[in-house]
């Protein structure tokens, strides 16, 4: 999970407070793991300093830091090459695609597209391991069937979530939120 | 993107292939092409059309619309006649059920089609004893195929397809009824030998285990077809 790409992305959306940031990526990508706000700022001021966005002058309030932060054009492209390109694929990177596809949406941008983009990109790997297990040994065999359970697991979920787009893309555009994770609900 | 075919020349082409069962339509202008000797899967989730792509393919369904064209001949133009002997001589089909011949034997199932191609008797029973052997199924043949395991079944509909020596082999959810690794052994054995026939496949498949022994992979969607290709990579640098 890319922490300053999905900052960048939120502020693609619309120029931001780091504490609105905060706030938007506790609630769509936290998952029950607050940002810390010495990590926002420091990947805010990162990003500037890269060039991939501006700060505006400080407004009076109270909190750290009140500059209000915009995406330059170059952090725009970072953004699309981020989301057009495909994830390395390999088990567990759920978490890269979700949050892919929740800012393509937000973005109005073409989630399938992308969606597509990782398909391809894990059946050539599992179209790789496949020959691996005709030519090498029983281990290689083992450790290839490994590798393409996980893939497969992955691709169902690119599938269903192909299959849900409409409905997600409905509710981002609705300005819903997610529910908070369980552990906040029963506090 | 197109789902055109990027090796060898072009054997099968549909071009605005649109077909509807009754007011269903299940394809909507299909566009694809296989290169001969190219394993081609045609992925897609239920419903999509993938099948009713194959049997238009195949000749097996008249597109109601759209061409088909099989090494430079239209298929769509063809009659039933010429469909049916070029389904006999040119094509072979291994669907999810094997759709083999139950009161037969093995070695009957698999001699069936060259009777038909009137092959003598002899031949036709000694190219089935010699298909047997390569699937690992010598000791099968005398056997009715209602009396074989769903992996067995499977190998001798592969043989039936394959000993016409075809051009190109249709195969529907080959592995569709089959546990993980009697599914593996029947693709490691459809591919490998069509490949060594020099046949090409058109390969229908949800299962993404299944699609990854092919060369290439389209999607059907909504009764289009649409090529499986990686975007343009520019992960170089930047912030990560």
């Amino acid at each position: 999970m890319s922490v300053p790409l999905t900052l960048l992305g939120l502020l693609e959306r619309e120029p931001s407070h780091g504490y609105d940031l905060k706030r938007d990526y506790d609630t769509y990508f936290g998952r029950g793991k607050p940002l810390p706000y010495g990590q926002v700022y420091a990947t805010l001021a990162r990003l500037a300093r890269d060039g991939m966005a501006v700060a505006g002058q400080a407004e009076p309030g109270d909190g750290p830091d009140r500059k209000r932060y915009a995406i330059t054009p170059a952090g725009t492209a970072e953004v699309e090459t981020w989301l057009t390109a495909p994830a390395e694929p390999e088990p567990h990177l759920q978490t890269v695609l979700f949050a892919k596809v929740v800012l393509a949406l937000m973005l109005g941008r073409p989630a399938e597209r992308y969606l597509d983009a990782q398909r391809a990109a894990h059946l050539r790997r599992m179209h790789e391991l496949t020959a691996l297990k005709r030519t090498g040994s029983l281990m290689d065999t083992l450790l290839a069937d490994y590798g393409l359970f996980h893939l497969e697991a992955d691709l169902h979920w690119i599938d269903t979530t192909t299959a849900r787009l409409g409905e997600l893309a409905a509710l981002l555009t609705r300005g819903a939120t997610p529910e908070p994770p369980e552990r906040e609900r029963t506090r | 993107m197109t789902a055109n075919s990027h090796a060898g020349h072009c054997l099968i082409e549909a071009r605005g292939v649109v077909k509807s069962f009754g007011q269903t339509p299940a394809l909507r202008g299909a566009d694809v092409q296989v290169a001969a000797g190219e394993i081609l899967a045609v992925m897609g989730p239920s419903g999509s059309g993938k099948s009713t792509l194959l049997h238009c393919l195949a000749g097996i369904f008249t597109p109601d619309e759209g061409e088909i064209t099989f090494d430079g001949q239209r298929l769509d133009q063809m009659d039933e006649t010429g469909r049916t002997e070029l389904r006999r001589t040119a094509f072979g089909f291994v669907f999810q059920f094997g759709q083999l011949v139950p009161e037969l034997t093995a070695a009957d199932n698999i001699a069936l089609p060259l009777l038909l191609g009137r092959v003598r008797r002899k031949a036709a029973y000694q190219t089935a004893a010699e298909w047997l052997s390569r699937l690992g199924l010598a000791d099968k043949g005398g056997r009715r195929t209602g009396e074989l395991s769903g992996g067995e079944a499977q190998r001798v509909a592969i043989a039936r397809a394959l000993a016409i020596g075809p051009k190109v082999l249709f195969a529907d959810e080959p592995t569709g009824s089959l546990d993980s690794l009697a599914g593996e052994k029947v693709m490691d054995l459809l591919t490998g030998l069509a490949r060594e026939q020099g046949a090409t496949v058109v390969l229908v498949t949800h299962d993404a285990r299944v699609a990854a022994y092919a060369d290439r992979q389209v999607m059907v969607r909504d009764g289009k077809v649409s090529a499986l290709s990686l975007a343009p990579s520019a992960t170089g640098g930047g912030v990560r």
